[in-house]
């Protein structure tokens, strides 16, 4: 691959799941030389505790799950427990120009690999510590799972139909927008040490950022005391606004901003009169009504196709998309177009698909350059050849256990 | 963490969060407004708060004329629009890049620059529909859901914050400015978790599942997620594994000392129970006690309870539980900006770095005119 954007940068990974891992990702994924740490005692949790797996047979190498977010990097195996593994640990994260960790709060400091231990001889390391509630505060210890943090950070109470129960949004939501705004903070500091020369130590709480989602209605509580509530599909300020049957098992997405794009909607449905009927002149209006929309809606989508519709109704100017499956974005022609799916081929899975970067940049694409490591598949390559371990110490070292 | 970089932000709602960020990290973010635009909503306000406003008109033959001084001389610029429009044009990034050779031109918009849906057009509702979010929210078989607050906008244009400086990176060693193309559509797959490695690697396609999990118990057997408690909904969930293990056993233990009835949980051994091999009547026997103990507790308390017990799970919180949670004011969160009619409470920093929490700078009067 031509230069890429982050060509250089060394980035340790003493994390697992997804919050820590994901970070890491997607900086290699622009060209950043990431090795993920693991034990040959603990894996990654993502390899053995979560499907999918190669022949629906677990395995620590037949994970999709791990795979997925692991990609284009290097994978290692230390004993943390084992005083000669900390030991290659402070080795690896000397070498290191980030250090990300999402254990416990208190766990790293205990292995002796906290950032106060590690910035001694390190000043300008970047480190990133992120975990549920961040490392400070009366619940820092929390124990808590990502999938459940969704639903204190109120984004589950905000899914679902007014009447009925919160929605469960799929996986860890809420530690992808943690590991995507740790991205953020990581790639800030390295431009402060560009210019300083100093390193950082940033603490991430899953919670607090997943509340950079609901930043709007956190404010509006604060200035009005109105509590945003689950609506089902609806939207204040378009009408309709909501999801439809097509034919078969599909539905479409689709909503109307304006009076004439309602119009539009009308003509294209076969109701040209919708533009002119007074009583559809507003959102008000047209919610009230949306009984009588909504089956007439539902009469034309009910024998078309959830793409086909989509296109006749963008092509007379209205908002609409299919509401596509997981199985219908890998032949999405849009993410297709932009070489979203990249297929590499895995020692023990064999060649499947990974999510490629969701920005290009110009010059410096980005792109995914490997499949994911098996477990301890680089310790070669990031002992003997990174750190320079002699072949005499190494045998020694893993007679001693420090790789176990 | 960011000083004196210069973020040009002419984006609408689609990018908003980008330049906030960076403007929580430190840089320098002017948010370009139309003359006389309403900045008054909570929305526009919690996500733009932190930024300089400088009203221009970028609409019509004057919009080059005003844009591009300000281009000269940014490092970053942030623009939402729709691909083959006159903004395409204004914002097209061979015409910026000849006029800073240094700028990174960050084009935040609903499925990407180019392909064959670029132009189409796509609010949060159909981002959410075409990144896949929606077929997993919702009752199986119903009706696919989105969030209700808008969750795109968030997932594009924190991604587009990540390229921003993802560039800004390479400018460093090249010292040249280049593009960066975000699509809001493949930022939401992000959103999907390890969802899509189903499809290539078990050759199914997840779906939504409402309230319950699913696809834990090899007999088929589904768990409650979401459970009634006195004041509103938890998330519980009957797990396995060192965490679930000690989880159900102090649900029980604490059941025990409020005197609450055991039913089917006094029998069960949690040392042993695997959630992998219950099926679905056995499950139904042990969440029924569960259920009747929750619809006595109060979210508070059981958030409470569950953290002192080390339990996972945690209630369902609203905007009026979040803002009232001490975790949250322990950690300086919450940061108060003056605003014309007083003074308002704003998310603040995302992250506390070097063991402080960045100040937000609150607008004033000034720069909104200037």
């Amino acid at each position: 691959m031509s230069a890429q954007a982050l060509d250089g940068l060394r980035v340790v990974e003493f994390g697992a799941y997804a919050a820590g891992p994901h970070i890491g990702k997607m900086l290699a994924n622009f060209g950043a030389t990431v090795v993920h740490v693991e034990s040959l005692a603990r894996p990654d949790g993502f390899r053995m505790q979560y499907p999918p797996y190669k022949d629906r047979v677990p395995g620590v190498d037949r994970g999709g799950c791990f795979a997925y977010f692991n990609d284009s990097k290097l994978g290692v195996t230390l004993d943390l427990k084992n005083a000669e593994g900390r030991a290659i640990a402070k080795r690896l994260a000397r070498w290191a120009d980030v250090v990300i960790e999402n254990m416990r709060p208190g766990v790293i400091d205990r292995l002796g690999l906290g950032h106060d231990a590690l910035r001694a001889d390190h000043p300008d390391l970047v480190m990133l510590s992120t975990c549920n509630m961040g490392q400070t505060g009366p619940r820092a210890d929390t124990p808590g799972f990502g999938s459940q943090l969704t639903a204190l950070a109120g984004v589950c109470g905000l899914t679902g139909d007014a009447e009925g129960p919160p929605t469960v949004l799929y996986g860890p939501y809420i530690d992808f927008i943690a590991s995507t705004l740790g991205a953020v903070a990581v790639l800030a500091a390295l431009e402060r040490r560009r210019r300083t020369g100093r390193g950082a130590y940033i603490d991430v709480s899953q919670y607090e950022a997943g509340l950079m989602f609901v930043a709007g209605p956190l404010l509006e509580f604060r200035r009005s005391g109105r509590i945003a509530r689950r609506a089902g599909n609806d939207d204040p300020e378009a009408a309709p606004h909501g999801a439809y049957r097509c034919a078969g098992e599909s539905w479409i997405a689709l909503s109307c901003w304006s009076r004439a794009e309602f119009a539009a909607l009308g003509r294209a449905v076969g109701r040209p009169w919708w533009g002119l009927d007074p009583r559809y002149a507003t959102d008000d209006g047209r919610r009230g009504a949306a009984a009588d929309i909504d089956r007439a809606l539902g009469a034309w989508l009910r024998t078309r196709d959830a793409p086909a519709a989509a296109e006749t109704l963008q092509r007379a100017g209205v908002h609409a998309h299919p509401v596509e499956s997981i199985a219908d974005l890998f032949t999405d022609p849009q993410l297709a177009a932009r070489g979203h799916w990249q297929r590499r081929t895995h020692p023990v899975i064999g060649e499947h698909s990974y999510c490629g970067p969701v920005f290009r940049l110009s010059e410096t694409p980005g792109g995914v350059t490997s499949a994911a490591p098996c477990l301890g598949a680089d310790n070669d390559r990031v002992f003997r050849g990174i750190l320079g371990i002699d072949e005499a110490r190494y045998a020694e070292l893993r007679t001693a256990g420090a790789f176990a | 963490m960011l000083s004196g970089v210069l973020v040009l932000d002419c984006t609408d709602r689609l990018g908003w969060l980008a330049g906030r960020l960076l403007a929580d990290l430190g840089a320098d973010v002017v948010k370009i407004e139309a003359p006389g635009a309403a900045l008054d909503s909570a929305e526009w306000r919690a996500l733009n708060v932190n930024k300089r406003v400088l009203h221009v008109d970028l609409d019509g033959a004057a919009g080059r004329a005003e844009l591009d001084p300000l281009a000269a001389g940014a490092d970053i610029l942030l623009a939402t629009f729709t691909p083959g429009t006159a903004r395409a044009v204004l914002f097209d990034r061979e015409r910026l890049l000849k006029i800073n050779p240094r700028l990174i031109v960050v084009a935040i918009t609903p499925f990407g620059l180019d392909g064959p849906k670029a132009g189409w057009l796509a609010s949060d509702l159909e981002i959410m529909a075409a990144g896949g979010a929606m077929s997993l929210a919702g009752e199986p078989g119903g009706t696919p859901l989105r969030v209700t607050a808008p969750q795109s906008y968030g997932w594009a244009g924190s991604q587009a914050a990540v390229g921003a400086l993802t560039a800004l990176a390479a400018r460093a060693r090249t010292g040249r400015g280049q593009g960066v193309d975000v699509s809001a559509q493949a930022a939401t797959v992000v959103a999907l978790s390890h969802a899509p490695a189903f499809v290539d690697v078990d050759g199914t396609s997840p779906t939504r599942a409402g309230q319950f999990m699913t696809g834990r118990s090899v007999k088929g057997a589904r768990y409650r997620v979401f459970w009634r408690c006195a004041d509103g909904w938890l998330n519980f969930i009957l797990y396995g594994g060192v965490a679930g293990r000690r989880t159900n056993a102090q649900l029980v233990d604490w059941m025990r000392a409020r005197g609450a009835p055991l039913g089917a949980l006094e029998a069960v051994d949690f040392e042993r129970w695997d959630p992998t091999l219950a099926d679905q009547a056995e499950v139904d026997a042990l969440e029924a006690p569960i259920a009747a103990f929750f619809a006595t507790v109060a979210k508070r308390d059981f958030l409470d309870e569950a953290h002192r017990r080390e339990m996972l799970g945690y209630p369902v919180f609203d905007v009026a539980d979040i803002a009232a949670d001490p975790q949250l004011a322990a950690r300086g969160f919450w940061q108060d900006i003056a605003a014309a009619d007083g003074v308002e409470r704003h998310c603040g920093c995302f992250a506390v770095v070097d063991g402080r929490r960045p100040e937000l700078v609150p607008l004033s009067p000034e720069t909104e005119s200037a």
